[in-house]
């Protein structure tokens, strides 16, 4: 393997910092004017993510007209104890250009649609805040040098994303849902600490230059440790088996939220950590056997939950799920599989932030009820959301020639290409899991769209304003192409990052596998289509095991409470019981000793100055009479 | 003296300069007394007092690096008065913290005319005293002040121990006469004079007495022939000991160590607070730098002999402090104690010797710093005209007047030493140096009797913030520039050396090496 180089930033690429500093800045104006900025506010950050967004283009011109692909950045040193140097880096290369594309893009097309959605919400200035920090922290994720500045992002938009899941506070279950998010995202975050500080004992550093190059030096069990700590931190942020509890929770925040962050760009930076640290992941192939199976399982996991759920946002969210699982799974078959891992999050950025847009609206317009059952017949009252809405439908599916098609079916081939069993067993779930993705979403689609009207008697529904059906257009128009348009040149482009891209051949060959998963997709859609056209129950009834166990989560629930929960209650409640008695018992026993000793040599403290010179002598005394011990011994 | 010995004088003016500018401040302030009309005498004593002062702490950074004696006879120095780096540090700490409190002396808004009385000699509580309540205090206290920074001065770079004793009078005797001169709570204020004065007389006759064993044993009473006859004379040792023991006990009082602290919580309390906070700041600095010069030049060669007993005291006064101050609900009697405690932890400074000379000057400097500012804090909150000094009128002032209790949880915390303060940088360095020279014992003491004393300081933090104010809660009286200035100088100081302490650590480290050691 040749050494990997990063070329210092010249030219418009030293401006590399600006990306971020544009959403900071615009973060902490919103936040110290205060009301002030109420009027103004959102067009200020809409127009920083959207100065970010031409930055991000130029500079991805500036980088295209490079030959090594890469600017490296120094700002200036946060650490520097002993050998261990980290400074403040950023690195532009093909993998944070095309990111950096995304949030910045996306981000910025769902600020504009947030002005119409937030448009009566108090909250506003402080809620575009929020997302200018978010897309500070990402673009920080994703621009950093070094694992350490990856991990501040991290932490950011971590941060960014508990405030604005818990952004309408006052509901309870925004706050627990938030709560829920942050701790959930805290536990696995533990994995990107003690992969830094295995980086940092085994290789005395956390550049990526240097950990990569460093990395074929390293014992079989450290990179094993490695890769699975970081695979653990990359699963609690992108949802992933076992963290993928809290994702669907943090629909409660306001949706151009779960648009943004919980679907186009934070879930996806553990796809981006993984496909960072490709070098490492590709050293051992256990590492990369448990990415496929978390990315497999979660990705089955995902559709089949996503098929028990009524509410529009949380079949979303379970369908985002396992769209990650999908380029987890691409990201853990290794070699030219990276490269459509990054294309599939890139296709899914477009198409899922189109359908939670969409769904937005479809809320917007039905006073914010999400039960699809209660909505149906929307496609003659709301046509430009049903037409974009379709537009998301259709590429997520994946049908020929729309973006999912361009994009899922080299995963499933690529699975199929696994050796062994393996590959049967990972293919056919990843194909299984597309029949399952066709059939939910068109569930999801007919019973939002057509079908009977089972409306509740207050709702008009109405078609959104133009700031918001805009950005659905595009992102529309975006689901549709973008797969197509991106599938060849983006693994072109990416090139630099993973290596040559080859073809995979295994136990089926491409045209097998189109032929299969398009026969599957068909099926599915339309197993969809004439179960729900014609409407369905109002309320949910009594159903077969199956399904109440897809309902309630496939039991993650209850995993948790019994895992997690119930053996920390009963931690906490000893130690309570322990400092209560023992430790404040001792204190206070202490305390007590301590006060009375006080007050009773402060009874020494007459105020007579006949005692206090009497003191003075008895101390002068003792002092001579020490020394004199001393002398005699 | 003949005319050889004149001719081959050689005088150090440039080194003496500091103390002579002050020196004759204070007689230009006797002059303003008669000279200025009463109306401006404020204004002129306060502008020249700082002036000297200023000029004084130039006229050291001037000296700096110098490692001479003052006076030389023809190339041999006499030790008299020794300008090295741990003396001129301490000059120029004492040149600052005076000026901080100096300015404190000139407040006179919060509370109308000042702290100071008028006529001091007016019989407490009677009606002519009644009458003067409403006078401006008296000015002659910017010249006592600047009397008693002479002999503070003068004190830190005393080579012998005749010029430490004079020193140190000069000193104490315009100190004494300070604490009488409060305008409320007059028959304290004099007590507590009276106290301190009758005490530090019964304590100068130690310091005197032991000189004499030391001058018996040594013949000479210059530091560096008594540390070289402690290794040669041939005098019974007995005369060393009891010198030393004599000697330590006079300083240790200055010093306020157990068991001869006692003076200082009835002292501390009824001094007015603008002179408490300079006995606070500026005579702990006084003292402990002659303790340094005094162990480090003078009894170097007999520390296995003291080094017991000093330990004992160091632990009295860690512990003792500390477990005084527990119970305290004065804010001015708890400050006292903590000032005790705090002169425990400089005695491990003391007994390491010459490792921990240099922490122990940004100790005194921290700690100077952080002490002058929280007297200065007390004196602003007030029932009426007088300090609401009880711990319990403190309660609930968070909610009343934010800034001020913001600030004051700024000094309790460095007082307790919590990071980010110089509290945390000044007794980590200390404890860092005393554990290298194998003082473990004490830095355990040390260590626990912090956070004993943790517990009082932040009783005070809560009392601030958490507590429901009184519905006759005192008032926090807005300061003039004067006593606003001393606040804001001592907490930046306290947070700057809280979290760049590189520099002045970088000034102590350069500082630390006595000459004739």
């Amino acid at each position: 393997m040749h050494d990997i180089s990063y070329a210092p930033a010249t030219g418009a690429l030293a401006w590399t910092w600006a990306l971020i500093a544009l959403p900071a800045l615009g973060a902490a104006v919103l936040l110290l004017a205060g009301r002030r900025a109420d009027k103004w506010g959102h067009w200020l950050g809409t127009a920083t993510i959207g100065a970010a967004f031409a930055l991000a283009l130029a500079l991805f011109a500036s980088l295209a007209g490079l030959d090594d692909k890469s600017a490296h950045l120094d700002l200036f040193t946060i650490i520097s104890v002993g050998d261990l140097q980290i400074d403040a880096s950023l690195l532009f290369d093909p993998l944070s250009a095309v990111f950096c594309l995304l949030i910045t893009g996306v981000g910025f097309l769902i600020h504009v649609y947030a002005i119409g959605y937030m448009a009566h919400d108090a909250g506003r200035r402080k809620f575009f805040a929020y997302f200018n920090l978010f897309a500070a922290a990402m673009l920080v994720l994703v621009l950093g040098g070094n694992y350490f500045m990856t991990f501040i992002g991290w932490e950011g938009v971590g941060l960014a994303s508990y405030l604005l899941i818990a952004f309408w506070q006052l509901k309870p279950s925004a706050a627990t849902a938030g709560k829920k998010a942050f701790l959930t995202n805290r536990v696995a975050d533990v994995g990107f600490l003690l992969a830094m500080f295995v980086m940092i004992g085994a290789l005395g550093s956390v550049d990526f230059a240097t950990v990569f190059n460093g990395a074929e030096s390293l014992s079989t069990g450290t990179s094993l440790a490695l890769g699975l700590l970081l695979l653990a931190a990359a699963c609690g942020k992108s949802g992933q088996f076992p963290f993928q509890t809290w994702l669907p929770d943090a629909m409660e925040g306001p949706t151009p939220v779960s648009a943004l962050i919980h679907a186009a760009t934070m879930v996806t930076a553990g796809v981006y950590l993984i496909a960072r640290s490709n070098v490492i992941f590709s050293l051992n192939a256990d590492v990369q056997t448990v990415v496929v199976v978390v990315g497999a399982l979660t990705l089955l996991f995902g559709a089949i939950v996503g098929c028990a759920k009524d509410d529009i946002k949380r079949v979303l969210a379970w369908s985002t799920v396992s769209q990650i699982g999908y380029m987890f799974l691409a990201v853990g078959l290794g070699g030219g599989a990276f490269a459509l891992g990054i294309i599939h999050l890139l296709a899914h950025g477009f198409f899922k932030a189109g359908l939670f847009l969409g769904s937005g609206s479809v809320m917007h317009a039905m006073n914010d009820q999400t039960d699809i059952r209660r909505f149906g017949g929307l496609w003659r009252v709301m046509p430009w959301t049903y037409a974009t809405f379709a537009a998301g439908w259709l590429a997520i599916i994946g049908l020929f020639p729309f973006s999912g098609y361009f994009t899922k079916d080299p995963i499933i081939a690529s699975a199929f290409a696994r050796e062994g069993w393996q590959g049967w067993v990972v293919g056919g779930a990843a194909l299984l899991g597309a029949a399952l993705t066709a059939f939910y979403m068109t569930r999801l689609f007919v019973l939002t769209f057509h079908g009977p009207r089972r409306w509740t008697e207050d709702v008009h529904p109405h078609e959104s304003p133009a700031i918001m059906t805009g950005p659905l257009v595009l992102l529309g128009l975006g689901s549709l192409a973008a797969g197509g348009l991106m599938a060849s040149p983006v693994t072109t482009w990416l090139t630099p990052v993973f290596g040559e891209h080859h073809e995979a051949h295994g136990h089926l060959t491409h045209m097998q596998v189109t032929i299969a998963t398009t026969a599957v997709v068909v099926l599915g859609a339309a197993l969809g289509w004439f179960l729900f056209r014609g409407g369905t129950e109002e309320v949910p009834r009594a159903a077969s095991w199956p399904v109440r166990f897809a309902r309630a989560d496939l039991g993650g629930e209850v995993v948790n409470r019994g895992v997690f929960e119930r053996p920390s209650r009963l931690v906490a409640g000893a130690t309570v019981s322990m400092d209560g008695r023992v430790v404040d018992g001792a204190v206070n026993g202490l305390s007590a000793a301590i006060g009375g000793t006080s007050r009773r040599l402060l009874q020494l403290q007459t105020g007579f100055v006949r005692s206090y010179a009497l003191s003075i002598l008895s101390g002068a005394v003792i002092v001579v009479a020490a020394l004199m011990v001393v002398v005699v011994q | 003296m003949n005319e050889a010995q004149q001719a081959g004088l050689q005088i150090d003016w440039a080194g003496l300069a500091p103390m002579i500018i002050v020196f004759a401040a204070a007689f230009g302030g006797l002059l303003v007394e008669a000279a200025v009309p009463r109306a401006r005498r404020l204004v002129v004593q306060t502008a020249l007092a700082v002036a000297a002062l200023l000029a004084a702490l130039v006229a050291v950074i001037l000296n700096r690096g110098k490692a001479s004696a003052a006076f030389s006879i023809e190339g041999t120095d006499l030790g008299s008065v020794v300008l090295d780096g741990p003396g001129l540090f301490l000059q120029g700490t004492i040149a600052v913290l005076s000026v901080i409190a100096v300015l404190l002396l000139a407040e006179r808004r919060t509370t109308r005319g000042g702290d100071f009385v008028a006529e001091a000699a007016v019989v407490a509580d009677s009606a002519a005293d009644r009458s003067q309540q409403r006078e401006d205090g008296a000015t002659e206290i910017f010249p006592l002040t600047l009397f008693a920074v002479v002999g503070m001065m003068m004190f830190v770079v005393a080579g012998d121990l005749l010029t430490m004793f004079v020193a140190l009078e000069m000193f104490s005797l315009p100190l004494y006469l300070l604490c009488g001169l409060a305008k409320r709570r007059r028959l304290i204020s004099q007590e507590a004079a009276l106290k301190y004065f009758l005490l530090g007389a019964f304590a100068s006759a130690f310091y005197v007495y032991g000189m004499a064993m030391l001058y018996g044993f040594a013949g000479t009473v210059d530091l560096a022939g008594i540390n070289q006859a402690g290794v040669s004379s041939g005098q019974p040792r007995l005369l060393l000991y009891i010198g030393v023991a004599m000697l330590a006990v006079a300083m240790l009082f200055k010093a306020a160590a157990v068991p001869f602290h006692m003076w200082t919580p009835d002292v501390y309390t009824g001094a007015p607070t603008p002179v408490t906070a300079l006995m606070a700041a500026c005579v702990k600095v006084a003292a402990f730098g002659g303790l340094l010069r005094v162990f480090n030049v003078g009894l170097e060669s007999s520390a296995w002999d003291w080094h017991m007993i000093l330990t004992i005291i160091a632990i009295a006064t860690m512990l003792g402090g500390a477990i005084f101050a527990v119970t305290q609900r004065n804010i001015k009697r708890l400050l006292a104690y903590s000032s005790i405690a705090n002169a425990g932890y400089l005695l491990i400074g003391i007994i390491t010797l010459g490792d921990a000379v240099g922490s122990t000057m940004f100790y005194l400097a921290a700690y100077g710093f952080t002490a002058i500012a929280a007297f200065a804090v007390v004196s602003l909150v007030r029932d009426g005209d007088e300090e609401a000094t009880h711990l319990s009128r403190w309660a609930g002032l968070g909610k009343k007047s934010p800034g001020t209790a913001a600030v004051f949880t700024v000094l309790m915390l460095a007082l307790a030493g919590l990071p980010f303060t110089s509290g945390f940088t000044a007794k980590f360095g200390l404890f860092a140096d005393a554990l290298g020279a194998g003082e473990v014992g004490l830095v355990i003491v040390g260590v626990v009797s912090s956070a004993i004393l943790a517990f009082p300081y932040l009783r005070v933090v809560v009392l601030l913030w958490l507590n429901e104010p009184a519905p006759d809660a005192p008032t926090v009286n807005l300061p003039s520039p004067m006593a606003g200035s001393v606040v804001a100088v001592g907490v930046a100081a306290t947070l700057v050396l809280g979290v760049a302490p590189g520099f002045l650590l970088d000034i102590v480290d350069q500082a630390s090496t006595f000459l004739n050691t």
